[in-house]
Parts: structure tokens; sequence; C-alpha cells
């Protein structure tokens, strides 16, 4: 079964300047009981395909062509906004970088966390059990003591496993997560990468998963599928683009991760240049302006390599492995 | 203090009220020491890194020597002056050279402001709006490697490694000796988290500055600081030079920490530490070692005697019993 799948998708933002293609022919999916990880640099489209996943497009974006099937029936690129709002928090859950938009200042932990559960016959203390058990499950100390505080109360970290915690009380078929660990520390953050997986066990559901932290989707996705400037370059399992990533902007970013430093070096590896500008994109491949390995060939669209398996790269050369290039 | 010695902090001690009437009434503890007796040196030129556990005090330790938390005991001595107890006004040279980077990058640049007025905002706060401010601007984009057309863009018109570049350019306006800076590369790729890293160490050797660095990220730490303390429950549980510590930590949660670091490799097989779920809390610190409830290494007496602080090597650390020694 699969519980999310992405089809051809394309998003414009309306600016000034004329159309921004942010989103360009995205296509992936997201098993049933998977996690899928989403890599790539800032700005190249990640929160926007999530944004458009869940129907809040900023009012100036707008779904140009493809398809979003939900749970096999529901395409969400045309769902109606009252049916999208009812699949919200309940069969799609979130949780995003900044936990306080999850949480209301104004009103305590307990409160919000009795409130999302608005749909349940329980008893009030009944519904503060769970609170309490859910509350424990993600870590926080006291979780009694803790319902009758307010979101400043805690620290950043805390306030992120709280958001989780109640991203999680709604058994969601598909939780969708933006950086969900950025705040944690190391053993936190390895904690809920563990919650997360047995989260997934326990009631069956499919996580869709962006960190800019490689080691942390290495550990908890199945598949990914790494974007640049708004364009799917490659997919796979985990493994496949761990070790024989085979499009040179993927070869890239591993390259640039600090936990494959062995020794402290005097320059950090970056990628020289920067996106190009979404407006104008290149013709052909779309990282031809900061790529070594272009050639002629790649003014024109590259097509999909078939690498074996679900591996997939876009490109012209993706015959060169990962070793071939560091060398 | 040796003269290489920029800051040093003393037995360092904030804290916060909590909980209110109902639980003065009953009974209950309504004081949290969040940063509950921290030492330490910072030299000239060298970058300290601080990690921990979230909510173990990191951010508040970082605000309190910024002057925006109030000292509730110790001392905090930076080029040769007491900062503790000193007013807001006193305070105000003192942040010039002790800029602060803070932990919500998109949140601090206002929306409203283009980069230019977002540059110049650090003069006319420190009352020096007659300098030639557009200069300054200029200045200061040069210094982060942004162009100069930059200063009539907004923060939304910014890519996230940008953003950062302009909040690194607003921290080293004035006079800086010491850049704070909270989780100055969370929520960046790693090739921006380069970029961002570089131009941090560059500024460090070209303006001789200082650095303390809070991160979760230990790949990062290893690679910029030259010495990192570990805090648990507002306490440095152990402190000392990098590269020793990653090699060789002495105190058992160190090594929890160390071993939890997530690897970019699905295959790898991890021998982790797993520590029990509960963390404590500040409101019911734990006898003897505050560690002992979590401890793998933990012993009879590690409940009832309160660990001193050792040397180990270069290390300071506080437990009975450390490890790799
Ligand atoms: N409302 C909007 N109007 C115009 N352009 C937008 C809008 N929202 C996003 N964009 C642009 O769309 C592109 C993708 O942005 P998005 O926020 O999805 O990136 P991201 O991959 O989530 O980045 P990060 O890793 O920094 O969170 C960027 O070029 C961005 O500037
Ligand atoms: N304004 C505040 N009022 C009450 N408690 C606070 C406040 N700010 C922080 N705390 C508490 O102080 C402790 C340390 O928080 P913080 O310094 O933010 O930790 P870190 O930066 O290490 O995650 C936490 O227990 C937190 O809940
Ligand atoms: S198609 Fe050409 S330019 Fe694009 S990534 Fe492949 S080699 Fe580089
Ligand atoms: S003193 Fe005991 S409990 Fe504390 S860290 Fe050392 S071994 Fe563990
Ligand atoms: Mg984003
Ligand atoms: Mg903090």
């Amino acid at each position: 079964m699969t519980v999310l799948e992405v089809k051809n998708l394309s998003v414009a933002f309306h600016t000034e300047s004329g159309p921004l293609e942010a989103l360009k022919q995205v296509s992936f999916s997201v098993p049933a009981n998977r996690s899928v990880g989403v890599v790539g640099e800032s700005g190249c489209g990640k929160s926007t395909l999530i944004n458009a996943i869940l129907g809040l497009l900023a009012d100036n974006g707008e779904i140009t062509s493809g398809e979003i099937i939900f749970e096999g029936d529901k395409d969400l690129a045309r769902l109606d906004p009252t049916a999208m709002r009812g699949l919200r928090g309940l069969r799609i859950a979130t949780v995003f970088q900044d936990p306080m938009g999850a949480l209301n200042p104004v009103l305590s932990v307990g409160r919000q966390m009795r409130d999302i559960q608005y749909r349940s016959n329980l008893s009030k203390r009944d519904k503060d059990a769970r609170s309490v058990a859910m509350l424990r499950k993600v870590r926080i100390p006291d979780p009694e003591s803790r319902l009758t505080q307010f979101p400043h109360e805690f620290s950043g970290g805390m306030k992120q496993r709280i958001a989780i915690a109640m991203a999680l009380m709604m058994e969601p078929a598909l939780l969708i997560a933006d950086e969900p660990t950025t705040a944690l520390d190391a053993t936190l953050e390895v904690a809920t990468i563990e919650l997360l997986k047995d989260l997934q066990r326990d009631i069956g559901c499919s996580v869709l998963f962006i960190s800019h932290h490689l080691g942390v989707i290495a550990e908890l996705c199945d598949e990914m599928i790494v974007m640049y400037a708004g364009e799917v370059v490659e997919s796979g399992t985990t493994r496949e683009i761990f070790h024989d990533a085979r499009h040179p902007y993927t070869q890239k970013l591993l390259a640039c991760d600090p936990a494959r430093l062995s020794q402290r070096v005097a320059r950090l590896p970056t990628i020289a240049g920067t996106l190009p500008d979404l407006r104008r994109r290149p013709s052909g491949c779309v990282f031809q302006p900061r790529c070594d390995r272009a050639d002629a060939q790649c003014l024109t669209p590259p097509p999909s390599a078939v690498l074996g398996g679900s591996h997939i790269a876009h490109c012209w050369h993706a015959d060169i492995p990962l070793g071939a290039m560091n060398a | 203090m040796s003269s290489d010695d920029l800051l040093r902090v003393s037995d360092l001690r904030v804290s916060f009220r909590v909980g209110g009437l109902s639980a003065r009434l009953a009974g209950r503890a309504t004081e949290i020491e969040a940063v509950s007796g921290v030492s330490f040196t910072l030299q000239r030129g060298s970058t300290f890194a601080l990690v921990g556990e979230s909510g173990s005090g990191k951010t508040t330790l970082a605000r309190t020597l910024n002057g925006l938390q109030p000292v509730k005991a110790g001392t905090i001595l930076f080029e040769g002056q007491e900062l503790q107890g000193l007013s807001n006004t006193a305070m105000k040279p003192v942040r010039r050279r002790m800029p602060m980077m803070f932990q919500d990058p998109v949140g601090s640049l206002s929306p409203r402001l283009s980069v230019r007025s977002l540059l110049s905002e650090p003069f006319v706060i420190h009352g020096l709006s007659d300098r030639d401010l557009n200069a300054e601007v200029t200045r200061l984009l040069a210094l982060v490697g942004l162009p100069r057309d930059f200063a009539d863009r907004y923060p939304h018109q910014l890519s996230g490694g940008q953003a950062r570049r302009v909040g690194v350019a607003r921290a080293i306006a004035l006079d800086p000796v010491l850049v704070v800076a909270d989780e100055p590369t969370a929520g960046l790729d790693v090739s921006v988290q380069g970029e961002v890293l570089n131009l941090l160490n560059d500024l460090r050797d070209r303006m001789g500055l200082s650095m303390l660095i809070i991160t979760h990220n230990l790949h990062v730490v290893r690679q910029i600081a030259d010495r990192m303390a570990v805090m648990y429950l507002g306490r440095f549980v152990e402190q000392g030079e990098t590269e020793a510590i990653f090699r060789a930590p002495h105190h058992p949660y160190t090594a929890a920490l160390l071993s939890a670091n997530p690897e970019p490799d699905p295959d790898r097989v991890h021998q982790r530490i797993t520590l029990p779920a509960d963390v404590p809390s500040l409101l019911a610190r734990p006898s003897g070692c505050e560690f002992h409830t979590r401890c793998p290494q933990a012993q009879g007496r590690c409940a009832v005697d309160v660990p001193v602080p050792v040397a180990v090597g270069d290390s300071r650390l506080t437990c009975h019993f450390p490890l790799n020694t």
C-alpha cells in the first residue's frame, strides 16, 4: 500500500517579476509503514513540497500541474479546503522546525493536549492521563506537574518534544516532519528517532522527514529523495544513496557533511556557487552551472537514469560512483 | 587572570522563579537554578563550544554573560571588568564588545527592514548615527562576503545562508572581541553550514575574535572548537580540550553524548550508550552525583556523595569513577 504518491507535481509562486517555479515535475511515493527522507540545500523547495501536500501554500502559490494521491483515493491537489481541514491533524500530522507554531503561548500545555483530543469520548481525567503518557514518551520530566505549565516555561528542546507528543496523540496515517530534531541534543535526537520508529510499528504510520542532518536521515529513513532547485535529482533507498550516490549534486552534498571528516580541516568543504534564480531556470540540467562534470550534452534536459531497484538519478553522467569523484 | 584570558566565569549561578502561589502553598520548590555553579575561562582568539541536553542551561548562560539575565551569585570577569550586577546602561558598551547571535535567526531579522537598515541598527542603538552609515554597511557586507547591492534586499529575499551572513554582520558591526553565538548553523544544509563556519573562522583569524558557540552538532564542535564544555542540569560535568574529549571522554554523560552522534551511514552498527529516558527535573535535583539516576557506571556512593571537580589530564570533570583514565 502506498500512503502518499506525488506525481509530476509543479508549484509556482507568482511574484512581481514573474512566476517562480519552486517545484518542477516532482514525483515520489511514501509506502505504508515507511520513512522517506527529503534532503537538499536551503531554498530547494522542501517546505514548499510539504505546504503543497497540506494545502497550505502561500496565497501567491499555485499547483500548476500534477497529483498528490493520499491513501489511494484522494487527490490532495484538488481536494476542497473543508475536506483538507478534516485530514490535517487527524490523518496527516505535522511537526515543524519551530515548535511555537504548534503551541499556543497563552494556554497551558495540559489544556492544549486535552483540546486536541476533542473527538474522543474519554473523560477529562482520562484525556489528561493520555497526555501525561505521551509527554513521558517524549522524555519530559515530571509530566504530571508540567501539564499546568505554559510553553514559555520550557526550553526550546522541550517545546519541540511537546509538539511531537501533540502530533502523535492523533495516531495519524502520515506524519510530516520538517526538521523536528534541529533543536535537540544528540542523545534526545537519537531518542526521537527511536520514538518515531516505535510509533511507526505501534500504529502503523508513515513518515515524511525533512532534515539537514544527513546522519539522522541515514538512521531513520528507509528511502530518500534528494532535491535541487525544486526538482528531485536522485531517489532510492537510504542505503543506495549514502553508499552509491550517482548525481553530482548528491555526491557533493554528502562530501560537505562534517561527519565525513576524520580530521579537523582548515576550511570546511562547501559547494561553490548558488541556487539558480527559479524565475530563470537554466535550460537543460538545472545543476549545470555548478557541476564539474557538465559538458555540451548537459545543455539539454537529462534523462532519468535507472540504476537498479528504485534508485534513479536525473543526470547524463550518472555512471560515475562516489569514490571516483572524491579521489 | 592571565593576560590571555578574555573571559573568566567563576561559580556562576542563575535562577528562575517557577510555579507561583499554588506551588508555594503546597510547599513545592519555587525556584530553579538553570545555571548552577559554572566556572570556565575563555582565552583570546580561541573558540569555546558549549554542548549538552536541551534545557541544560546553555542559552541561559549565554544570555547571562550578555547581561540579559540577572546573576544570582558568582562572577563574570570580561576584559578585566566585573559584569555581574551591572545595570542595563552599564552593560551597553560591553555588548558592543561581546555581541550575541540569538538562537532563532529567522525571527531575529525584522522582515520590514532592508538589509541596509538591519546593518545600520547597531550603530543607531549605540548612539553612533553620526558615522557614515552607508560606508559602514558596505564594509560589513564585504566582511561577510555579500555583494554591495544586498543592502537593498529584504529578509524574505535572502536564502538561509545569506540571512545568517546578515546576522553575523550585525553581530560584528561595532567593536567585537567575543562573539556569543547560540546555534548559529541550526536549520542550514551542510554546504551553507560550512560557509557560515568558514566565515566565522576567517573573522576569528582576521579580527582576532574569540567565540563562544552553542551547538547540538557534535561534528561541528569537533571542527571548530579549541575547547568545549558539556552541560548537565545547569552544571559543567566535563570541560577540556575538544580533541582530547572526543578521543577519550572521561565523564559517563560525555561518553553517552558522543556515542549518540548520528553518522551518515545506514549500515553503521552503533555501539550506543543508551540512557534511561527520564531526565531529572531542576525542581528535584537528584542526590549525590546528579547524573546517578541515568548513569550506566553508577555505584552505591554515587547516590550519596557529591563528586568534587577533579582534573584528568587537561580536562576537569565531576565524577567519582572517571572513564578512560
Ligand atoms: N510565498 C512565496 N513567494 C515567493 N517565493 C517563495 C515563496 N515561498 C517560498 N518561495 C521560494 O521558493 C523556493 C523554495 O522555498 P522553500 O521554503 O520551500 O525552501 P526549503 O527547501 O524549505 O529551504 P530551507 O532548507 O531553508 O527550509 C525558494 O526559492 C523560496 O525563496
Ligand atoms: N524565562 C524562564 N522562566 C522559567 N524557566 C526558564 C526560563 N527560561 C529558561 N527556563 C528554564 O531554564 C532551564 C534552562 O533553559 P535553557 O537555558 O533555555 O536551556 P538550553 O539552552 O540548554 O536548551 C530549563 O529548565 C528551562 O525550562
Ligand atoms: S546532467 Fe550534466 S550538468 Fe547535470 S548533474 Fe549530470 S553531469 Fe552535471
Ligand atoms: S559520579 Fe557516579 S553516577 Fe556520577 S557520573 Fe560518575 S559514575 Fe556516574
Ligand atoms: Mg524549509
Ligand atoms: Mg537553547
